[in-house]
Formats: C-alpha cells, structure tokens, sequence
C-alpha cells in the first residue's frame, strides 16, 4: 500500500476494498463490518430511540487532548445522551483529501475504534470517498448514532426554580483547537475536554435523579445552549459567572486574545436541568466521579416567561447573556 | 482594541521576551520598555509590551479600594 | 489572574457602586466613556444595573475601526483587487462594510486577505511573500500605533521593498475637544482611555482638559477602576470642580512611556484626519513621515483620500460614535443590523457600541 491516500482509494474497486478491510473494518473490528454488507441489520429492542447526525470538520484534525477521530465518536455520544439514550450503533463516513497521509488516518481510526470500544458502542457501517487535492481539508468525518431512550426528557418538563448543573470547566475544548491552530505553546495547560458522558448521564438516571433536561454545550458554548434551553422551555434563566468552572489556562487564554468563555465549544460538558430538591444531591454525585470534581450549580430556571439569559457577573453587576452571533473560533468541531 | 493584558517575564533577549500568564507562554516584542527583569509585569497589547505594572502603585490602588469597601460595610451596619 | 482578578472582586465593587448612588441622589450625571475597550467591559461586567438611573453612562467614538472612513476602505478594497497585493490587517477590519462589500466578501472571491493580531507578523507574511505587496491596514489609536512604528522602523533598516503601510492611526486628545466642545451633549466628565494613556501620559490630556474644564479620569478596565473613576467624577461634578486624575496609576504615568512617545514622533506626523462621525478633526490622525515614503502604500499606490461620503445605507453609526444616540434608537437595531449582517461598523467591532449593547441586552 502506498503512504498516501491516493484517488484510487475511493474508486469503488480493489484497493477501496484493500483500505476498508484493512485499514477501517481492522480497526472497528465487529460481526457487522466482517460481512462487509452494503447496510449491517441490526436488531433493536422495543423502545423509543434517539437518533442522530454530527460532521465533523475540525482543523486541525489532531489537537491536544484528541484528534477527529474521538470527536466524532464522542460527539455523537453525547448528543444521545443528552436524550437520556444509552448508545447503540453508529455509522460513520469519510471524505479524505487526496493526499491525506495513511499513517495519519490509521491514527485517527485507532483512535476513533478506541473511543468505540471504551463507550461499548460499535460502527456497524460506513462509508469512504476521496476527493481531489484541494476540494476537502485534510479528513471529515459524518457519524450518525442511534439509541434507547431509557428516560423522555422534554423541555416543557422544565419548571421555575429547577437548578442548572455543569460537569466541569468550560471552554477546553474551542481553545484548545485554537490554541493548536495558531500554534501556542500549552501542553496540558490547554487539553480537549472531548469525552463521552454517557456514563456519566447513566450514573445520575440509576440514581433516580430528577433529571428535567440537558444539553451539551458544544458549538456556541454554554451561551448557545443556555439561550436554546430558554427558548425551548420559554422560561428565562440566570446563570451565575463566578459558579461557572473555567481553568486558569483557560481563562488567561480568553483574557488575551478578548474571547468570552462562555461563547466557546466544549466537547465532555453537559448542561443538567434538576428539579430544585434534587439539585445538591445531584451535585454530590456529580462531584463523586473523578472527571467531574469541579461540577457546580451554575444557575436556575426564573418563573418569567420571557425566554431570556441573565448573568450574574464575576463583578457584582447583572446582564443578559445573547446567543452568539458570530463564529468567534471557526471549524472547530 | 485597546485591550492589554498583565504578562509575566519569563526569560529576555534583546527586544523580545518570553512572556506567561499562568501555564500560558508567548513571545512580546519589550523594546519599548527599557529595564525588564524576570518576574516583572508588563501590559501586552498586540505583540508588544507597552509598560511595565507598578506593584507598589497597585496594591496602592487595592487598599484604596478595599478602603472604600470596608468602610460602606460599617456604614451598613 | 494576577493584577485582574483582584480589581474584580464583586463585594469591593458593589461597595463602590453604593458609594456612588449615595453622593449621585436623584441627579442625573452624564459621563462619556472614550474608549471601545470601556463601552465592552462596562457591558460585559453589568456595571449599568450597579448603578443608580440618573448615571448615564455615554459610549464614544473610541472604537478604532467604527472611526475609520468608507474611503480608507474603499481604497483597501481597490488594492486587495490587485492580483499580485496581499492585504494585512487587525481580524476586526474583515467584515466591516463599505459599500455594500467587506474585505471578507473580498476574501471569498480570491483576494488574499490575512487577519494579524500583531503588526510585526506583517514582517514574516512579507518575508515568505517576496513576490507579493503586502499592505498593512494600520489602524488604532496610540496605543496600537507604536507597534506600527516598530514595524516601519524594522521595514526600513531591513530595506523591505514587499512592504507597505496605509496608516489610519488617529489621536484622542484632539477628539475630545471636538466632543467636549458640543453642548448638546451635556458631559459631566469623561473616563479617560487607560491604554492609550500608558502611551501619552496623563500630561497628554492636560491642555484639552483645561480648555474644556469638564473632570476627566485616566481609568482602567477592570470594573474596580471603572467603578472609582465614575465616583470621582460624580464627586468633582458636585463640587463643581474640574480635576484631571490618574486613576490607573499602576501602568500609567504623567508622562506616559517616553520610548513610545519618541517612536511616534520619529515615524509619523500629525495631521488632520477624517473621523466617521464627526467630521474632519485637526491634527488628529498620524500619517508616515518623509523618510518613511517608500513605506507608505498612499504614494505606493496613488491613494486619494478621504473626502467622499460616507454610505448612505441608514447607517447611524455616526450618531452613536458621537453619543447623540444610544444603539436601540436606531431603527435598524437589531434588526436589519445585527453582528451577522452588520450595516455598519459599530455593529461589527468587539469594540463596537452598537455590538456590544446586541449582545448584553
């Protein structure tokens, strides 16, 4: 095999073959990809499922902290979970730049195989293109995950008075991207929080939490998921700035370059609607597991009905929190 | 695009230095600034560093502050 | 974070705020705020709920790119349409509209247009682009001027021939006498700019300050220093006194920074100078000096400046700049101008009024 993916690769014929069994079928090794079918069957329990659909388009396409691979596994995870459903298949395509070298795509389907693997979720199908030099960056990648609703969560379930929780410290994940992109020297001091919560979500359901809602903040930050939970439910929410988590790395980085925390993607956080007696226990679950010692009440639900986010500032002072209407950090998930 | 931000000195060449905020590292530009020694502060603003803080006048300003604080917490009471 | 989070803490600022509502009553006190950086950290922090009603706080023009004419601009576009011209600028320029485009716009039809967040990165683009003009949009006040200075200073001694710079650097002093001057506005004082003060010094305000006798505070931005300069004009503007104070003392000095000053001093000259808004200002804009003329893209490339008129697409931007409206009295507020689809530059700038009341309210 060459070094570099080349336009054969995607041709359909013997050497697409070469690269999905070798490469791709290796790597997510399971009964549904050994027959290499055009559609894998699969059998469902009765249920209800969640279904969804992430492309992922990060540049770059390693980064501290993961690479694109785990992101779109991680990615699609979580946007399950956040429906309270437990992961059960995905799928997964490729566009690959002519170009792309091979070593680099084995790392990234490793990575994305051990995501998969950890989070007991298999890719039971997919699908590899190849595009000319120039007309695709590098790698993307289009995952579509389904699961079992084990909870219905709605945001009409959303009451005034119920508690806003988060995992831990926001914005790693854009500014790491960032960080990477323009190459700042950080080290750990600016790592991905890219992670999947399904365990985590699955910890507080066991525990008969009275979950309401969630939502991961991803693109847009907890600004954009805080404004979509306001005007899904209708209710207004205020979010208090100096409850919300953010590492010193983290926070000197915005400080620098003018960004607003808030406004930036995270890839392992979730926003938690509690009702209100069963916030500070939730917190004290939360707060049990290794990854989430910094999890915090950040907020609550207002009885006003006017769909807005106020934050409570670090300096005493009170403003709304808009949805972001820029990209502050492009192609970052 | 005023905005500037409090960087320590780490490590000086001749008209750069490296400079920290935090784990944080970058390279500023500290010609303007004639007599630099690591550990001190100095404001970033776009690539250059365009003063150096004053720690004395700082913690001037803090007490100040912290003054008036105290003193609207005994008129509350 | 150090020299930050101490001047944050929200028990010393509301402490500060109370201390204000009590020496303002029922009066109502008027007080400009210059620069962008302020009008985004007065939003950012919420300082507008700490205070009483009477306290109006009033943004200026002190947003670099919201001065900066559709001319400039247009002139900008008319280079980047240059096949063999590579355009530097500051990441705020590249979607500020002049006539319907923008340098982004331009961008996407093949221009080669590149963000910098320093003007020495312009030195490395030109170094790899030998085959290239590159041109600097330098905009900013004195505070970002001295590192144009550097660069031309470097661009010189290194005999760079791919380099040009196509100042808009403008002077505040100058702008405040212009804004002080107009009764209608009704000031009680002004927080004076603290970044661009570390450059000028406080003395760099005395003579406008005197021949306007309004109170003026060199003030910081973090909310602490924002909060102890609003009580000290209140202060001054009961007694009736003018006083011009240092509220920033920790970077800023009465002579500002002297290598600085003599930088600017050495690259450019000052001259009049076109500010969106409020018209043609004297010796308010700096521009390169002769021995500098191979550097200056407006020889380069035959610029002519700046008379035209601005776009006439119910941009109210001047209106804003000059703090005769507040962004939400603008019918496009919001509406036909949001960050996305911007009709203006106050609407695109991070320092921008008009985008930073979009996105606090």
């Amino acid at each position: 095999m060459t070094e570099y993916i080349s336009l054969s690769h995607g041709s359909g014929g013997a050497l697409t073959q070469k690269l999905i069994r070798e490469i791709f079928a290796a790597a997510f090794d399971n009964a549904y990809l050994r027959k290499l079918d055009d559609a894998s069957v699969v059998t469902l329990a009765r249920g209800r499922y969640a279904m969804t659909t992430d492309s992922f388009v990060v540049d770059p396409i390693v980064f501290p902290g993961g690479d694109i691979g785990k992101l779109a596994v991680c990615g699609t995870v979580n946007d399950l979970a956040s429906c309270a459903a437990e992961p059960g298949y995905l799928s997964a395509s490729f566009v690959i730049e002519e170009g792309l070298s091979l070593d680099v795509l084995k790392s990234v389907v490793s990575s994305m195989a051990r995501e998969a693997r950890h989070q007991h979720v298999p890719i039971v199908t997919g699908d590899t293109k190849v595009v000319p030099r120039g007309k695709a960056d590098k790698l993307f990648i289009n995952t579509t995950g389904i699961g079992l609703v084990h909870k219905s969560l709605e945001a009409k379930m959303i009451r005034p008075g119920d508690r806003i929780l988060i995992n831990g410290p926001m914005a790693q994940h854009g500014l790491s991207v960032l960080a990477a992109r323009q190459g700042f020297e950080s080290e750990e001091a600016l790592k991905s929080d890219c992670k999947s919560l399904w365990a985590i979500v699955k910890l507080l359901l066991q525990e008969h939490v009275d979950v309401r809602f969630m939502r991961d903040p991803t693109r847009g930050g907890v600004s954009a998921a805080a404004n979509e939970i306001a005007q899904s439910s209708g209710f207004s929410l205020a979010l208090i700035e100096n409850k919300i988590p953010i590492t010193a790395s983290c926070k000197s980085f915005c400080e620098i370059l003018g960004l607003e925390p808030l406004d930036i993607a995270n890839e392992g956080k979730m926003l938690f609607i509690i009702g209100e007696k069963d916030a500070l226990r939730a917190l004290r679950i939360l707060k049990a597991v290794p990854s989430c010692r910094r999890a915090s009440v950040i907020g609550e639900v207002l009885p006003e009905r006017r769909a807005k986010v106020y934050l409570k500032t670090v300096a005493g002072g009170s403003r709304v929190l808009g949805m972001p209407v820029t990209e502050a950090l492009p192609r970052i998930c | 695009m005023c905005l500037a931000v409090p960087m320590k000195i780490e490590t000086i060449e001749k008209t750069d230095a490296l400079v920290s905020a935090g784990s944080l590292k970058a390279r500023v530009n500290i010609q303007l600034l004639p007599s630099l020694k690591k550990g001190d502060y100095v404001l970033v603003h776009a690539g250059i560093a365009i003063e150096k803080i004053d720690p004395r006048k700082a913690r001037e300003a803090l007490r100040l502050y912290r003054d008036v604080a105290r003193k609207s917490r005994m008129e509350e009471a | 974070m150090k020299y930050v989070d101490d001047f944050r803490g929200s028990r010393a600022c509301l402490a500060m705020a109370r201390r204000i509502n009590a020496a303002a009553g029922d009066r109502e006190y008027r007080i400009m705020e210059v620069c962008g950086t302020h009008t985004a950290a007065i939003r950012r922090f919420g300082i507008p709920s700490m205070l009483s009603g009477g306290i109006r706080l009033i943004s200026g023009p002190g947003c670099p790119v919201c001065v900066t004419s559709d001319a400039y601009l247009r002139n900008a576009f008319r280079m980047a349409a240059q096949k063999n011209v590579t355009i530097a600028t500051y990441p705020d320029m590249l979607r500020v509209p002049a006539g319907g485009e923008s340098l982004q716009d331009l961008r996407a039809r093949g221009a080669d247009i590149r963000p910098v967040n320093s003007a020495l990165e312009v030195l490395e683009i030109a170094g790899k682009l030998k085959d290239r003009m590159v041109v600097f949009l330098a905009v900013g006040f004195e505070t970002t001027a001295p590192a144009t200075g550097i660069l031309a200073q470097r661009a010189r001694q290194e005999r760079i021939r791919n380099l040009k710079i196509y100042s808009a650097h403008k002077t505040i002093p100058a702008a405040l006498l212009n804004l002080g001057k107009d009764k209608t506005l009704c000031l009680d004082g002004f927080l004076l700019p603290g970044h661009v003060s570390v450059v000028i010094g406080v003395h760099g305000y005395r003579q406008v300050m005197r021949s306007l006798r309004l109170p003026g505070v060199v003030t910081g931005f973090e909310p602490l220093d924002i909060l102890s300069a609003i009580a000290a004009i209140v202060d001054a503007a009961n007694h009736h006194k003018t006083i011009l104070e240092n509220g920033y003392g920790r970077v800023v000095r009465e002579g500002g920074n002297v290598k600085a000053r003599s930088l600017l001093r050495e690259v450019f000259v000052s001259k009049d100078s076109l500010w969106r808004g409020l018209g043609l200002i004297p010796n308010s804009g700096l521009f390169l000096r002769k021995p500098y003329d191979s550097l200056d893209a407006r020889r380069a490339f035959g610029l002519k400046e700046e008379g035209g008129r601005d776009a006439r697409n119910g941009c109210l931007c001047a209106g804003v700049l000059t703090g005769k409206i507040e962004p939400s009295a603008c019918r496009h507020f919001g509406r036909q101008c949001t960050p996305r689809k911007p009709l203006g530059p106050c609407m695109v700038s991070r320092e921008g009024t008009c985008r930073a009341f979009f996105e606090t309210s």
